[in-house]
């Protein structure tokens, strides 16, 4: 069968596990890594696996996304650089899934929005944050079924799992998380924690989320949209799991979620990076499906001077 | 008990009534009790005085609770009624943001703790800077000191220094440090600060030794000690100010508060103004013996009696599973999945217990 062929931009830790996921996938063909650093792993990692890799950053790869028929980019540097990638490429008719909180395309979670966006052909959506994939299609599960005044979500991420960044840059973790819970969740407020946990071993990523509904929520209604929601996450995650709640106490409702990892690249702890590369793989997969059926088309998207 | 002769040594205490104290309050706090306590500290003559939500800036919510008001309003409240003292508010990056900070200084504030678990300080560093450029006075504050070495805590703490921070403080979160604990962590922190840089100690009573671990901290060089007066705060209270000061009294320690003054208030106003009543009992003293964040007090009580399993067993089992500050939903996450292990809950899952 035919593959949509994708480009990897950034070496890191999420790049090099997204080659594992693409890999698999039969709709996506990984074919360029870029990355910056001429000494990188990632770069020698990938150029091991099969791929093309180039170590002069996006501009590396613009003479080659014609001839290789790069159609996908995937885009795991920094918020800082990501609008520029995102321009050139998107310049040559290659869509953008951003995993960086850069956030210049629609937020996506794939099971509560992806179909939309494929629809309306988005050149760049963004896959907001790990806590964001691991607990917004929860509060769209409860704000499905009723309306929500507010939604709170507590995630904890084994110490070992995240990277300078993230550590540097919280605010923006926070700031990104709360409003998707908005936008995406249905909550009408949004309210974002993280928590940064050093035991040893690590643990694994837990993610609390609470709902205040309007009215008192319909307990049997609510467990079953939640239970369902779940198993639409685990098609692609299949470490995503339910460790105790729904737990109803008045207008609030509760869910204990916990998440492994593949192991792909990343250990299994670090499910929190794994539930963004598994979201970004499936993004691209619905799109690629798409475009393989003929039902979209990409198109360059012109750039008023 | 001491060998060091500390007469004459001044050491700044700054008290955490209305921020820790939110905690055994259960975060009810009126702007009132809050304007009484502070002018009653002002008057005493306590240089600092912390003010925000128990969990700090960004606090109010499902998690930590909520407060009948925002800390702005307990902060503009508080900062136009006190003349001398000044009033510093606590951030925990990753619940706190900058946008809060600033809010927090426009209403006044101008010392801020900014608190990390004690090996996570490099998420400190926008925040300890933000406070620096509005010129306040900055703390890198390492929570639940006793889970790091001396060694450890030494390299934590100068990343906070090389990100602006001033002073930096060992935290017993838990309670769990005993006097040679806390001199071996102060002592690593001095051999590694510049000279200028002030280290502090904030204690919990869990065990019983607040005022011994604070004097343990001065002798090791710290100039900062934390305390509530009447022990108002989280766990068994934090290091009790009035006795802390008494005792500073005796030895000779400057801390240029009025004793006598703090003594009236602890009784006048701050023991009939606790729920329960802020002690070593059996829960607290668990919470320091097993090394656990003095904030789950509560919050295990309640789900003590709410699952069946009593208080003890869930807090040893959050020790064990090494839980820190800020996790306060593993309490109820604990205690079910201790419920359906002992057949007291069924899975939602599965419709059966598991």
């Amino acid at each position: 069968m035919k593959k949509i062929r994708c480009a990897l931009i950034g070496s890191g830790n999420i790049g090099t596990d997204l080659i594992y996921k693409i890999q698999r996938s039969p709709v996506l063909e990984p074919v360029w890594m870029v990355g910056i650093d001429p000494e990188s792993e990632g770069l020698a990692r990938a150029r091991a696996m099969g791929l093309k890799a180039t170590a002069a950053g996006v501009d590396g790869l613009l003479p080659y996304v014609r001839e290789d028929n790069i159609q996908i980019a995937f885009d795991a540097t920094s918020a800082y650089v990501h609008a520029e990638n995102s321009r050139k490429l998107n310049e040559l008719g290659v869509m953008m899934i951003d995993l960086t909180p850069a956030a210049i395309g629609p937020l996506c979670v794939p099971p509560v929005n992806l179909r939309e966006h494929a629809e309306k052909v988005e050149m760049n959506v963004n896959m907001i944050s790990c806590a964001g994939q691991a607990t917004i299609p929860i509060v769209h599960a409860v704000s499905r079924i009723q309306s929500v005044a507010y939604g709170e979500i507590v995630a904890s991420l084994a110490s070992k799992s995240i990277g300078p960044g993230t550590r540097a840059n919280l605010d923006e973790f926070t700031y990104t998380t709360s409003n998707a819970i908005e936008v995406v969740g249905g909550a009408r407020k949004g309210k974002a924690l993280a928590i940064i946990n050093p035991a040893e071993p690590p643990m694994l990523m837990r993610n609390t989320i609470s709902c205040l509904t309007d009215e008192t929520p319909d307990e049997a209604r609510i467990t079953e949209s939640v239970l369902a929601m779940i198993k639409e996450v685990q098609k692609y995650v299949p470490g995503y799991r339910l460790v105790n709640g729904p737990l109803f106490d008045g207008k609030r409702v509760t869910v204990f979620m916990e998440v492994a990892g593949l192991g792909d690249y990343l250990p299994k702890y670090a499910g929190n990076l794994d539930i963004m590369t598994a979201a970004a793989t499936r993004t691209a997969e619905m799109f690629a499906e798409e475009i393989l059926a003929g039902t979209i088309q990409l198109k360059p998207v012109e750039v008023a001077a | 008990m001491s060998e060091v002769n500390l007469k004459g040594r001044k050491v700044t205490v700054h008290d955490m009534c209305l921020r820790d104290g939110m905690h055994a309050k259960r975060e009810q706090m009126s702007v009132a009790q809050m304007v009484q306590i502070a002018s009653a500290l002002d008057d005493a003559g306590v240089p600092y005085i912390q003010v925000t939500h128990g969990a700090g800036l960004g606090g109010n919510s499902l998690q930590h609770g909520f407060a009948p008001h925002s800390n702005e309003e307990y902060l503009s409240a508080v900062c136009s009624a006190v003349k001398r003292t000044k009033v510093s508010v606590l951030l925990l990056p990753g619940l706190g943001t900058m946008r809060e900070l600033q809010s927090a200084y426009d209403c006044g504030a101008r010392s801020v703790h900014v608190a990390t678990h004690c090996t996570e300080a490099d998420t400190s560093p926008q925040h300890i800077a933000y406070a620096r450029k509005l010129g306040m006075d900055s703390t890198g504050f390492l929570m639940m000191a006793h889970l790091n070495t001396p060694e450890g805590l030494a390299q934590q703490g100068k990343l906070m220094e090389s990100y602006g921070a001033q002073t930096v403080y060992i935290t017993d979160s838990a309670g769990y440090m005993l006097p040679a604990d806390v001199k071996a962590r102060v002592s690593a922190l001095r051999d590694v600060l510049r000279p200028e840089t002030e280290i502090g100690f904030h204690g919990h009573h869990n065990m019983g030794m607040g005022i011994a671990n604070s004097i343990a901290a001065i002798e090791a060089g710290a100039g900062r000690i934390d305390a509530s007066v009447g022990g108002l705060g989280a766990g068994a209270g934090n290091t009790p100010l009035e006795a802390f000061v008494a005792v500073c009294e005796r030895m000779g320690i400057e801390t240029g508060c009025d004793l006598f003054k703090l003594m009236d208030m602890a009784e006048d106003i701050i023991f009939p103004l606790m729920e329960h009543i802020v002690r070593v009992d059996r829960s607290s003293l668990t919470l320091g013996f097993a090394g656990v964040y003095s904030t789950f007090l509560l919050h295990a009580n309640r789900a003590a009696a709410r699952f069946g399993i009593p208080a003890r067993d869930i807090l040893v089992e959050l020790g064990r599973k090494k839980m820190i500050g800020g996790q306060e939903d593993m309490i109820i996450d604990t205690a079910m999945t201790m419920a359906k292990e002992r057949g007291l809950l069924k899975d939602a899952a599965t419709g059966a217990a598991s």
